[in-house]
């Protein structure tokens, strides 16, 4: 097994997905676990990339990769695919990844699993698990033929700081013409405020179920009095509730923190996908057929309105005592 | 501007849904539906084709015969005309095979613009896009919860999990739109009455000049290997709030461990 992994970053920061997908492909027994960084004055992370568990790290340090745009990646990890000989290339799940992956499979008529929530070796070639179905089958994967392509779920993997000093390789990128017409012409990121929502041990998350957004005062609070970090939905952050670096789901942040506590949210698949191996979920919902129920630990069906300041004082009140 | 909307029948979101352990494929001998994303990825075809003028929008679709029942909630909506490739051999297709009927059915249409939706709804893939634009050398942008098309560009603001990017990509190109970007309308009656008489093409694969070989089972490049029970998720409780509610909560977290 010889495995590439694409390492994203953002800033300056590796991103902690791939770096557990890195930790994951070490384990598997494979000695010679490989990493690829792509961007513009990224070759710093190399190092980084080496202490959580690469062997090698191919650093594709280029302005044209400057903004996080999935075509010259694909260019980028397909001539890396063939010069290293890589019989697999792994992601951690993300809008950026997604694309990429998607992408080089079309490029290398390779096999694409996605979603995947475990990975093992079995007689010599690698299996994988993704669930079906709102997570109601397990289905197990394979690939016919290589490079095999897997994307791994959000939150599965953990990384773990191993390695020293990698080697590190330097690609030339040489890009297709179709790949580089794609033009970012403004990224309107909000600075994070408070402490990150991906880093708290509890996580305590308001959706449209507030009413309005004088209303997340009352997931504030509760926040608060846990010690926890506050979240929103893609709904209410598009409604101009609450701010963007909030947001979990698909297209927001994943988290998996030790407690979840969904309060007004319905659960759908985009948010799903954020929050799901969250160790315990608490939802409060008015809805009783809300989808959020289905991955709950404990669910309340009533209204939040009532039950999260009551909570909340509980909280304190315990905490005081 | 000739736009192309790529959409997928599912089955029904209430039905009882299983993967058929002798094929290990979803079983769709139950009623089928239009994927709920794909409407909004008409929707904003429609919607462009309204401030254009003079456009023509397409919807395009792999599947069995009995997806134009889907494909006519399209028609319905205001799409001008169907194509579904149809083939006894493309069924079973995975991401490289599907990605290869697709491109090869779009690239007869040569539209301006390609649109997908967000995600299926019953394999919660939400990559089809990327290999179908790679394959058809097109720019490419996803997660578009907005998009504008003028002076021959696509311009796109896309979520992601850091912010809002606005990106730029000449016409032709590929855009997914997230289920953010539109609320999709309801057909109406005129609507679904004359989506009866709308043009629905049938293709096979060797219309499309693709050999068996390049789709189904044979064109693929993953596999389903066995079908197993989900771990278990430890005791799921859901209780009425009769007022005790927030107490139950505090009682489970502290049994928990996390108060």
């Amino acid at each position: 097994l010889s495995t590439l992994v694409f390492l994203e970053h953002h800033g300056d920061v590796l991103q902690k997905g791939p770096l557990g997908v890195l930790a994951k492909a070490a384990s598997l027994g494979d000695l010679e676990v490989a990493g690829i960084v792509a961007g513009s004055g990224v070759a710093g992370l190399a190092s980084v990339a080496g202490r959580h568990g690469a062997a090698k790290v191919w650093v594709a340090d280029d302005p044209a990769l400057e903004a996080p745009l999935p075509q010259p990646r694909v260019d980028v990890l397909a001539k890396v695919v063939r010069e290293g000989g890589y019989d697999t290339v792994l992601f951690g799940a993300s809008v950026l990844a997604a694309d990429i992956a998607a992408g080089l499979a079309a490029r290398l008529d390779a096999g694409l699993n996605w979603d995947l929530v475990e990975l093992e070796l079995r007689n010599g070639t690698v299996v994988g698990t993704r669930p079906a179905l709102g997570d109601s089958v397990y289905v197990e994967v394979g690939w016919k033929g290589e490079p095999r392509i897997g994307i791994i779920r959000s939150g599965t993997f953990e990384p773990a700081e191993s390695g020293g000093e990698p080697e590190v390789v330097q690609v030339a990128v040489e890009l297709e013409d179709f790949s580089t017409r794609t033009t970012m012409l403004e990224q309107a990121h909000e600075e994070q405020t408070g402490p990150s929502i991906e880093d708290a041990d509890i996580v305590v998350a308001g959706g449209r179920g507030l009413g309005g957004p004088e209303n997340f005062a009352l997931v504030e609070d509760l926040a608060k009095a846990l010690g926890g970090a506050v979240a929103a939905t893609r709904a209410v952050v598009d409604a101009g509730w609450y701010p963007y670096s909030t947001q979990v789901g698909q297209t927001g942040k994943s988290v998996s923190p030790k407690l979840y506590v969904a309060c007004g949210i319905s659960g759908a698949i985009q948010h799903k996908v954020g929050m799901q191996s969250s160790n315990v979920i608490v939802a409060i919902n008015k809805d009783a057929n809300a989808p959020i129920f289905e991955f709950s630990d404990l669910g309340v069906v009533g209204d939040l309105h009532q039950v999260v300041p009551k909570l909340t004082e509980l909280v304190r009140a315990r905490k005081r005592s | 501007v000739k736009i192309a909307v790529c959409v997928k029948e599912v089955p029904e979101a209430g039905a009882a849904r299983r993967i058929d352990p002798q094929t290990m494929r979803l079983d769709r001998s139950g009623e089928g539906v239009l994927n709920a994303f794909d409407a909004n990825a008409v929707e904003a075809a429609l919607r462009v084709k309204e401030s254009e003028g003079e456009s023509e929008v397409v919807v395009v679709s792999l599947g069995p015969e009995g997806a134009l029942d889907s494909l006519r909630k399209a028609l319905a909506m205001g799409a001008d005309r169907a194509v579904l490739v149809s083939d006894e051999a493309a069924v079973g297709s995975d991401l490289v095979a599907t990605s290869r009927a697709l491109a090869a059915a779009l690239e007869r249409e040569s539209a301006d613009l390609v649109v997908f939706g967000q995600q299926s709804a019953d394999s919660d893939g939400a990559v089809l896009w990327a290999a179908v634009a790679e394959r058809l050398r097109l720019p490419m942008v996803s997660q578009a919860a907005d998009l504008t098309i003028a002076d021959g560009k696509a311009t796109v603001k896309r979520q992601t999990e850091f912010g809002y990017d606005r990106i730029e990509a000449p016409l032709p190109a590929v855009v997914a739109v997230s289920d953010a970007i539109n609320e999709p309308r309801y057909p109406s009656l005129k609507g679904i009455m004359g989506a009866k008489s709308k043009p629905k093409d049938v293709v096979s694969v060797a219309d499309l000049g693709l050999g068996a070989d390049a789709v189904g089972e044979a064109g693929s490049k993953t596999e389903v290997l066995a079908l197993n029970d989900p771990p278990p998720r430890g005791e799921s409780r859901k209780i009425e709030d009769d007022g005790s509610g927030a107490q139950q909560i505090l009682d489970f977290l502290v049994a928990k461990k996390l108060i």
